[in-house]
């Protein structure tokens, strides 16, 4: 016998009222556990997608679209930007080096994204298998798209017109211009692993065929989608020479800090042209789902401080019948820290359970549902990352016990055994 | 040995009562008689170190009770003394076994599971350790009670009131029980009572009266 297995005989004599309480604290754990979770996560692949990118040049509409569409490929591109803009943005002496992004087509909802091999070195991507594209319509599997697909190198695929969110819906598919797969990338936990990597002019020519057999699928998609992503529909008609290409968006690195200072201005100033900052964007992105997270914290705090109070109320209750067996107990020869130490420890035991309980609980919801929901998978938030913030938690709920115990304890304290042993129940 | 000398309690109300000065020899069986007022509950938990005296001394076994600290006179209660409470006071969330572990672990004594079943065992009552107490008879309660207090093999057995709602037979077995387990550990034993019964199975008496 000794304190623990005491408390334990007390908590399994009261186990309906112990349980119920273990699972409300459990139930506030596991959603504050599931918030932190994905708030981390989220804000790790923001950042580690957005890193090294300074500025996003792209077609005017809303910066915040510009990046997501463009550097987190997870919203609808604000247009295309003629190749002369890009040339200019290139070329000037404040920028230190580009990437170029073509984009319009998917595969089963992964997006088709015309670059050079400095995007998939960006993102520190190697292949896990075969080799980079060469040559147009060839491409490069990101490690998701592979394992989702079960495309491997030397399978053929066609993309479909527009970015849809299930792949196939609404888009024409370019079934004369099929890619063949010359590689697959090893997972590199950023965007690269759910984009089909080709070279820009692949891009182009997909579409430049679709120009002269006179398709006006662009049109559809763009209405499909609610967006407009290719900039194809206002220059039918022209002859496609080099000055007429176009592309999405540029995704750009300065050359020194000072360039943030006048760079986007020059941009902006440029017709057609916006930029954007991925840290800022990020930053503002974040501020305004934290409104949300915010609320759901505090709703599972008011769970957690809910299970307190429930702790607190049924120890007070136990307590006032257990006054006899506290009373007993110094009569035996324990001393009053050793009763203080029983409720406590009693209460302790709870939380702890609660909160080791909450924790399981909020991992595999995170996991369950970032396995479910499309948005969550594009983030690839899973349920398997332990964060160090999960130890505070646990000590928070701990100290949530220990404060519900506090008064039960020090009633344990004071108990006058003479006087309580004499009465009888 | 145990004795007192010079004791006066005060109660909560301010009101104090003197109790005569009274010393046992080790081995000794006492009756401490009186009507209810008489300070018999109060001397019990005097000597129980349960309740501090205003004034005077209480010894036990050589050891003056006033002289002990808090955790000190804890300690010394869970080692010396054996209490059989008038309501009995198991813990209802352990099983008989258990209650009297429970006994050694708060004295600080070694566990023994054998020890605890030869004194169930020695009581008539060794089926019963699995039982918890809300599964147990009026009488076997009291057994268990009375296991409890022996079960430390302590030098002093206190009984509040141990024969009180008990016919013939039972007070007769109930204090035979005392007697044997008194004697078993060479304990001093006091019983206090209001039951003339029990006079009869005890070597001395202390006769306390009514103060008022």
């Amino acid at each position: 016998m000794n304190l623990f297995r005491l408390s334990l005989a007390y908590l399994r004599r009261n186990a309906l009222s112990a349980v119920l309480n273990l699972l409300l604290l459990a139930l506030g754990i596991a959603t504050i556990t599931v918030l932190l979770l994905f708030s981390h996560q989220m804000e790790q692949r923001l950042s580690r997608d957005a890193s090294g990118i300074d500025m996003v040049v792209g077609a005017q509409g809303s910066p915040m679209q510009l990046i997501l569409s463009s550097v987190f490929h997870i919203d609808a591109p604000t247009g295309n930007i003629p190749l002369e803009d890009a040339r200019w943005v290139q070329e000037h002496p404040l920028v230190a080096d580009t990437i170029p992004l073509a984009l319009g087509d998917s595969y089963r909802g992964f997006r088709i994204v015309g670059s050079e091999h400095s995007y998939i070195g960006h993102y520190g991507g190697t292949l896990a298998d075969g080799a980079l594209w060469e040559d147009d319509m060839e491409a490069v599997l990101g490690a998701r798209v592979a394992e989702r697909t079960g495309l491997g190198v030397g399978d053929t695929f066609v993309g479909v017109h527009g970015i849809t969110a299930e792949g196939t819906v609404g888009g024409e598919v370019h079934d004369d211009h099929p890619y063949t797969i010359t590689g697959v990338l090893e997972p590199t936990g950023s965007v690269a692993d759910r984009l089909i990597h080709v070279s820009v002019p692949s891009v182009w020519q997909v579409h430049d065929h679709d120009h002269e057999t006179g398709h006006e699928h662009d049109r559809d998609a763009a209405d499909d989608q609610g967006a407009d992503e290719h900039g194809h529909d206002q220059e039918h008609d022209h002859a496609h020479g080099d000055e007429d290409r176009e592309l999405t968006a540029l995704l750009v690195q300065y050359q020194s800090p000072l360039a943030a200072v006048t760079l986007p201005r020059a941009v902006n100033n440029r017709g057609q042209l916006q930029a954007a900052a991925p840290a800022y964007q990020t930053a503002r992105l974040m501020q305004l789902m934290g409104v949300g997270m915010d609320t759901l914290r505090a709703f599972g705090w008011i769970l957690v401080a809910a299970a307190g109070l429930g702790v607190f109320i049924g120890l007070y209750n136990a307590l006032k019948y257990r006054r006899y067996d506290l009373a007993l107990m110094r009569a035996l020869g324990a001393s009053r820290g050793r009763l203080v130490s029983h409720v406590l420890i009693e209460a302790t035991l709870l939380a702890l359970l609660g909160a080791l309980l909450g924790l399981a609980l909020g991992h595999v919801a995170a996991e369950i549902i970032g396995q479910t929901f499309r948005q969550t998978q594009q983030l690839n938030i899973t349920g398997t990352v332990f964060l160090v913030q999960e130890l505070w938690l646990v000590a928070l709920a701990v100290g949530v016990g220990i404060m519900a115990a506090l008064i039960p304890a020090i009633q344990a304290y004071r108990t006058d055994i003479a006087e309580i042993l004499g009465r009888g129940r | 040995m145990l004795g007192i000398q010079d004791v006066v309690y005060r109660y909560r109300d301010g009101t104090t009562v003197t109790l005569p000065d009274w010393h046992a020899e080790t081995g000794d069986h006492w009756a401490l008689l009186g009507p209810s007022g008489s300070g018999k509950s109060t001397l019990l938990n005097i000597l129980g170190g349960l309740l501090r005296p205003a004034s005077g001394q209480v010894i036990i076994d050589g050891q003056q009770l006033n002289a002990l600290d808090e955790r000190a006179l804890d300690r010394f209660r869970g080692r010396h003394i054996g209490i059989v409470f008038q309501t009995l006071h198991l813990v209802d969330a352990l099983n008989v076994r258990n209650n009297l572990l429970l006994a050694r672990y708060f004295a600080g004594l070694p566990q023994d599971r054998d020890q605890v079943d030869g004194v169930l065992d020695a009581l008539g009552i060794g089926d019963l350790a699995r039982r918890t107490p809300n599964q147990l008879s009026q009488g076997q309660a009291q057994r268990v009670a009375l296991a409890r207090a022996v079960i430390n093999e302590p030098s002093v057995i206190l009984a509040d009131e141990p024969t009180s709602a008990l016919d013939e037979a039972n007070c007769r077995q109930v204090m035979g029980l005392l007697g044997n387990q008194a004697r078993a550990c060479g304990a001093t034993l006091v019983v206090a009572t209001h039951d003339p019964r029990v006079r009869d199975y005890m070597d001395h008496t202390l006769e306390l009266e009514a103060t008022g």
